[in-house]
């Protein structure tokens, strides 16, 4: 076998697991998605086969929930970006080494339990015998925290800091020292040093960071219901309800297939924006 | 030598970030992970717990040693499934959902592994249809007596001369409404709703629930529960819409909010109005005078349930009306059972709440298959919900 032939069939043999798995498992649940977004819904619920873009047709009838989708999701993950930042910064260049370790551990461990868990907790914190009782206790009038776009934001920020703080963490953390030290002694000030050396380098961790919170964000659904009271409704909450609920399952297919487009059109177009911020290095973005 | 509390530690704070860094460089093996962090032992726990670990058999196996049914949030009394395991070694998994299309969907995309669930009246036809559910085979339930039910709970559970299911039992969908806090009197659906809107704004509740949010605000006019008509749910719109900034809430798990005082008023089942009276006596139980809805719950066996033998032991155990009293106890819902009425305590069935007064039950109406499945009344509640 000659060695060009062997170094494809090398490569052919370690990528053909993954290719398998995202074939079962992403590509054929993804053709038929497409497959019931084409069909009708029958009369008792479920799918009926058809060939109609009927169920496209009809997407503006959940406009609201894309647009709430759209406005909260970029909203949240900016939110988590601005949090996030200066714990990475800490993190990755100011803590003792030897405590870096644990620090990360404490932010990575709550990841262990369920969100679910973790959410319904919060529900408890911010009803009315939780955070509103001690500041009644204290003497300040009767306020209401659960239930409130407020809510939901906190509980996203709550549940995705530790996927915006890791990617941006790791960025930092392998910044060469040395870039700070040339910018200062070329007479930078720290805060020119900090945006135009630290803040530009670890721009892939941030878009990484924003990425992966963005994507996630897109398709929630447990945050608002569980925090918002239901009455917080993600383009997540409505593909819960046409699948669950009312049983129209080529109507949630047609939107999920459109909520798969809209989520790589976002990522190409964040890749661009990262390409053209770093100055036309190679960035790869997840 | 000093001593410190992590003395008495099996593993050090520095040890558990080496293992876990060992772990995900992939250079330990996570049996050996799980055994020096101690995780695995802290699972091996809970599986147990959980039913994970195989139990006792019962006659040499013949029920299995699991099953899994599907039922309502607080809706038995845990010491039935308790009792049904020591008995039988089966131990039971219980999946508690928060509505009817959600169970119907999860039964139609196949794979459930519920040996026995409770669908509500409107829904049972609509399994039959779809030849989800199984004929019940009475010899196997010995313990049901058709005799001692009362007919007007128990028809739905017959599809086409067909009997597919048997009642758990019966209910009504009222509001619960905390008499401290909003004290003026209420006793209809227009004044649930008038009352959301002012003295109880931002403490309200209505169901995550298209069948008696919509149903309910059709009432506030006097149209049918069940009114499929265009310009009536027009108007039941306009009024949820408007009534929707006025909202605590929209979801069915309403206990948690009206029991932590979060919410004052919401619609309600009778079982956890008479859950929540019991434990909290100034929330009261209200049946609107404009009407709403009757139901019954059922318990019906799936086509492809994977232990029908002890769905049908679970089951018979159920109709035994020394065990039904104690659910009934429990969960706060009427039987159809003449046999189970006769072993309540008599303050449950003095309770209003459970056996209201006939003039209340008249114009209450049974949810039909059609009001659950209707497309338009699914879409006007996305239009609410996102609003």
């Amino acid at each position: 076998m000659s060695s060009a032939a062997r170094k494809r069939l090398v490569t052919a043999l370690l990528l053909a697991p993954a290719a398998v798995w995202l074939f079962l498992f992403l590509v054929l649940p993804f053709a038929a998605i497409v497959v019931f977004s084409l069909g009708e819904r029958a009369p008792a619920g479920g799918y009926a086969p058809a060939l109609t873009l009927a169920q496209y047709a009809n997407l503006p009838a959940r406009a609201t929930a894309f647009w709430n989708t759209l406005v909260l999701a970029p909203a949240g993950a900016l939110a988590c970006l601005l949090i996030a930042y200066p714990v990475a910064y800490y993190l990755a260049l100011k803590v003792l080494p030897q405590r870096r370790l644990l620090l990360v551990a404490l932010i990575v461990i709550p990841f262990w339990t369920s969100l679910l868990i973790r959410t319904y907790a919060w529900m408890y914190i911010l009803g009315a015998r939780g955070i509103p009782a001690f500041l009644e206790l204290v003497g300040l009038p009767e306020m209401r925290f659960i239930n409130t776009p407020g809510a939901v934001l906190l509980g996203i920020v709550y549940g995705y800091l530790p996927l915006m703080i890791l990617p941006i963490y790791i960025s930092l953390e392998r910044l060469d020292r040395r870039l700070l030290e040339a910018s200062a002694d070329l007479g930078a000030t720290p805060f020119s040093t900090f945006f135009s050396v630290t803040l530009r380098l670890s721009l892939p961790g941030m878009m990484t960071g924003f990425s992966l919170v963005l994507i996630l964000l897109l398709g929630e659904y447990l945050i608002p219901t569980l925090l918002g009271g239901g009455k917080v409704f993600f383009i997540g909450n409505a593909l819960v309800d046409l699948f669950l609920q009312s049983r129209n399952w080529p109507f949630g297919s047609a939107i999920a297939v459109a909520l798969v487009a809209i989520t790589v059109v976002l990522l190409l177009a964040a890749n661009r924006l990262t390409a053209r911020l770093s100055g036309a290095r190679q960035v790869d973005l997840l | 030598m000093s001593k410190s509390y992590r003395d008495g530690l099996p593993l050090s704070a520095r040890e558990f970030i080496d293992q876990l860094l060992r772990f995900r460089r992939g250079s330990i093996s996570r049996r050996h992970f799980l055994g020096v962090t101690g995780l695995g032992a802290a699972t091996a726990v809970l599986a147990g717990e959980f039913g994970l670990k195989p139990m006792p058999a019962f006659a040499a196996g013949e029920l299995g040693d699991r099953m899994s049914i599907a039922t309502w949030p607080n809706y038995h009394d845990p010491q039935t499934f308790v009792d049904f395991t020591t008995k039988t070694g089966v131990a039971i998994e219980v999946n508690v959902f928060g509505s009817n299309e959600e169970m119907l969907a999860k039964l139609q995309a196949g794979g459930s592994g519920w040996s026995l669930f409770v669908p509500t009246n409107y829904t049972i036809s609509t399994y039959r249809q779809l030849d989800l559910i199984d004929p019940l085979d009475l010899a196997k339930l010995p313990n049901y007596d058709a005799a001692a039910q009362n007919k007007r709970f128990t028809a739905e559970g017959e599809v086409a001369g067909v009997l597919c299911a048997v009642p758990k039992n019966w209910g009504t969908t009222g509001f619960a409404v905390n008499t401290k806090k909003l004290t003026a009197p209420m006793d209809s659906w227009k004044s649930f709703f008038d009352v959301a809107m002012t003295t109880g704004s931002g403490r309200s509740m209505v169901h995550d629930y298209q069948l008696t949010t919509i149903g309910n605000a059709l009432k506030y006019y006097g149209y049918s529960f069940n009114s499929l008509k265009p310009d009536e749910l027009a108007k039941a719109e306009e009024l949820l819409l408007k009534v929707k900034p006025h909202l605590f809430a929209i979801s069915s798990d309403y206990q948690p909010a009206m029991r932590s005082g979060d919410a004052w008023l919401t619609m309600c089942w009778t079982n956890d109005g008479a859950q929540l009276h019991r434990d909290i006596p100034e929330i009261n139980y209200v049946l609107g005078k404009e009407g709403g809805e009757i139901w019954t719950d059922f318990y019906a066996i799936p086509k492809d349930a994977p232990n029908k033998p002890a769905a049908y032991a679970l089951l018979n155990h159920l109709m035994d009306p020394k065990v039904a009293v104690k659910e009934h106890i429990a969960n706060g819902a009427p039987s159809t059972d003449a046999r189970v009425n006769a072993l309540l305590p008599k303050d449950l069935l003095d309770n209003p709440i459970l056996y209201p007064a006939a003039d209340l039950l008249a114009p209450l109406e049974f949810g039909a298959a059609a009001t659950l499945t209707d497309p338009n009344r699914a879409e006007l509640m996305a239009r609410f919900k996102s609003a």
